[in-house]
């Protein structure tokens, strides 16, 4: 189905260093090929921003069309940031191709390698760019996401890693350019891989990690909670956890919770009419009460909650934190029949990262 | 004697080879994920299983490798073996295949055979893998291949359903086919109605327990629900949850409090799930956990006086 031509591509994630707005990120996705030399489309650069951003079903990126001019995407979360999405076919080390304009505000640069194809032109193409690109803009993190690993032994997927991993050393270190950091993530569309490795990439571009993981911690402590992940909700990105060691499973059930959550929320979240209009006869003189009561919890908008029970006697505790956060908890079930004190807990933490995030505005 | 027999109820599962019929068995009734189907190899000849289904119905599965040999074996020499005594044939249409012409005529020539043994039997057609279909020509083409098959039915009461093992679609063929075989599906809907109303939820829906079907549900709201493929839905989403909890421990109860809704899903009975779906402000969450305690005792006694009656043990408590 994807012609052998077809191997490769790059995208670019970037943060504004405007002291004014230091709370815009750009990141962007270079399209890789260019024009003729270098045929590597496909490499599901489209799919990525579209399965992570807008929560196409992966399955569904088989219709996407070729991209053929950079698109802009911006992502209004907890913090604003844009993805730029480079189509195939342009060269972008072309004199004419305005580099300055990608690259100055750049916080990452992600290169997308597909892994079920032959990659070594995408791996020299990554390489000339690394050389072209690096020395000018020592800022931009360099990420290479070795991509469509779903369908690849694991053994493969290490030898792949190990290989483009070695590769790229060789070519940095050829070129004197030792000191700069390349990271690597093995990922694919169809599982958490592709959510874990943006996560990853987000989170070194948000200045305040220490101080969220910080407060992760302390909440953690003081509610006996084994692990909280903070969630963006509308794309899956962990942008802060605790710092005890992230376990993949429960890392994949809390992802898999905000599906439950978004998904069940949609199906039931629509708009009632109030019950006062309708009439019925039981509740007699309440409807009048329930009304006001609804348009009151309207006007507080209050946090969704959301808690699982596990056969292990653990629970899963999710808290909505504003508009874009949301606060998933792994504990004990023990220690959440306390719940007016994790709930406090949370209130302060939540009052605490509102602070945060409002002094960098 | 015709207890026992009515419920166990033989399933036949026939398409062409590759058609995704082992892959859907396995993610309706053996916790596969649908990425999982990938490694499944041909079947050869027939896997049989028997799936017990809320307790008091066992679903006898045939799955029939479909390579040609084996088709033309089963409509020759095994004919009688494989087409007696048949309560559902699902019969399974690539929307790939490349020979949609000759697909047709043996699915013709199995339902000659099946009117010839099993003159009761319904049919179901699967016209399956629609993800492969670009989403605004789905209805056409499904249409179309609907079309051609019509005038194969040969007077057999026969279904259409499109299916994809990549979305909800496949919850909805299995739920109206399981729909068919359960013998007390009105008992249970009017207590489930009665039970709606005591606790005035908006809506309730009952799962098997295994599989995540929808087995029944009532809707007692003013405002109608803007999603009328949410049942479906519904079971796809929390057999999706379910199965990634299980890396951890199986999943028992889930509450979610939000805006304009409250849901309840818990452990109703040894063979069941029930969701309670509550409007904002009606109830707090004890009086609902507490009205679901109520109801399984309830549905509990009426599982267990089926079992009895069969004369079967089963005494499993909801492990919770
Ligand atoms: N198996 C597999 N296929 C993938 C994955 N991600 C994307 N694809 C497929 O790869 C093909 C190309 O994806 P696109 O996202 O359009 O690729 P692109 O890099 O944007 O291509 P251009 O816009 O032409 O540069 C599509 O058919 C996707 O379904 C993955 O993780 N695994
Ligand atoms: N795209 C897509 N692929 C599917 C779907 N259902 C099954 N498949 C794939 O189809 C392939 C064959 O599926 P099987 O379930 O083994 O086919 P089968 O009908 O049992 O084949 P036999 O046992 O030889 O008769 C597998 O690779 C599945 O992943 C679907 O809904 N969509
Ligand atoms: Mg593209
Ligand atoms: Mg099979």
């Amino acid at each position: 189905m994807i012609p052998s031509s077809a191997s490769s591509s790059a995208a670019v994630i970037s943060r504004s260093r405007k002291e004014t707005s230091s709370s815009t990120f750009i990141a962007s996705i270079l399209g890789e090929d260019g024009k003729g030399m270098w045929p590597l489309r496909l490499s599901g650069k489209s799919s990525i921003s579209s399965v992570v951003f807008h929560k196409l079903p992966p399955t569904d990126t088989l219709f996407l069309e070729s991209t053929t001019r950079i698109l802009k995407d911006p992502i209004h979360s907890f913090m604003d940031f844009q993805v730029w999405e480079t189509p195939g076919q342009i060269d972008y080390l072309d004199p004419q191709f305005d580099v300055d304009a990608i690259f100055a505000d750049a916080g990452a640069l992600i290169w997308v390698i597909d892994a079920q194809d032959d990659y070594l032109d995408s791996l020299n193409r990554l390489h000339e760019t690394l050389v072209a690109i690096c020395p000018a803009y020592p800022t931009v993190n360099i990420e290479v996401f070795i991509h469509k690993v779903d369908g690849l032994s694991d053994d493969y997927k290490l030898d792949t890693q190990r290989d483009v991993i070695q590769r790229t050393q060789d070519e940095l270190t050829d070129n004197g350019l030792d000191f700069i950091n390349v990271s690597y993530h093995l990922t694919s569309i169809f599982d958490h891989s592709i959510f874990e490795a943006f996560s990853k990439v987000i989170q070194k571009l948000i200045p305040q990690l220490g101080t969220l993981e910080n407060l992760l911690n302390a909440l953690c402590a003081n509610s006996g909670i084994e692990k909280a992940f903070l969630f963006d909700v509308l794309s899956k990105i962990y942008i802060a956890t605790d710092s005890s060691p992230v376990d993949v499973q429960s890392y994949e059930i809390c992802s898999d919770f905000i599906d439950v959550i978004v998904d069940v929320g949609e199906i039931y979240g629509f708009e009632r009419k109030p019950p006062a209009e309708e009439g019925e006869g039981v509740e007699g003189g309440e409807p009048a009460g329930a009304g006001s009561e609804a348009e009151l919890e309207e006007e507080q908008e209050p946090e969704a909650m959301s808690l699982i029970r596990l056969q292990n006697g653990m629970v899963l505790y999710l808290r909505e934190i504003n508009k874009y956060l949301a606060l998933i908890c792994l504990m004990r079930k023990e220690n959440i029949e306390k719940q007016g004190l994790v709930e406090y807990n949370i209130q302060v933490f939540q009052e605490a990262l509102g602070r945060v995030f409002a002094l960098q505005r | 004697m015709s207890e026992r027999k009515g419920r166990k109820k033989k399933v036949l599962l026939m398409g062409k080879s590759g058609s995704g019929k082992s892959s859907m068995r396995s993610i309706v009734f053996s916790n596969y994920v649908a990425r999982d189907t990938r490694r499944l190899g041909a079947t050869i000849d027939i896997e049989h299983s028997h799936v017990r289904f809320l307790g008091n119905l066992t679903l006898n599965l045939w799955d029939c490798g479909g390579q040609d040999a084996f088709m033309e074996h089963y409509l020759q020499q095994q004919r009688d073996h494989i087409f007696k005594n048949v309560a559902v044939l699902i019969y399974v249409f690539d929307i790939e295949s490349r020979e949609f012409g000759k697909d047709a005529l043996v699915y013709s020539q199995c339902i000659e055979a099946l009117r010839d043994n099993s003159p009761g039997a319904r049919v179901f057609v699967l016209v399956h893998k629609m993800d492969l279909v670009q989403g605004e020509v789905r209805e056409r083409v499904f249409g179309e291949r609907r079309g051609v098959l019509e005038e194969r039915g040969g007077g057999m009461d026969v279904r259409f359903f499109g299916t994809s093992i990549w979305d909800e679609t496949l919850y909805k063929a299995w739920a109206s086919i399981v729909h068919t075989l359960i013998p007390n599906l009105p008992t249970l809907t009017a207590h489930l109605r009665t039970f709606t109303h005591l606790c005035e939820a908006e809506e309730v829906i009952l799962f098997e327990r295994t599989t995540f079907l929808v087995i029944s549900h009532i809707f007692a709201g003013t405002t109608p629900n803007p999603h009328p493929d949410r049942f479906e839905k519904i079971s796809n989403i929390v057999k999706q949850f379910k199965q990634s909890c299980s890396k951890m421990a199986s999943f028992t109860a889930f509450t979610l409090r939000a805006a304009n809704f409250s849901a309840f899903i818990d452990v109703l009975t040894p063979n069941t799930y029930i969701l309670v779906v509550m409007p904002a402000g009606v109830a707090e969450t004890e009086a609902v956990v507490a009205n679901i305690g109520v109801a399984r005792r309830f549905f509990g006694e009426l599982e267990g006086m089926e079992r009895r009656e069969r004369g079967g043990g089963g005494d499993s408590e909801p492990d919770r």
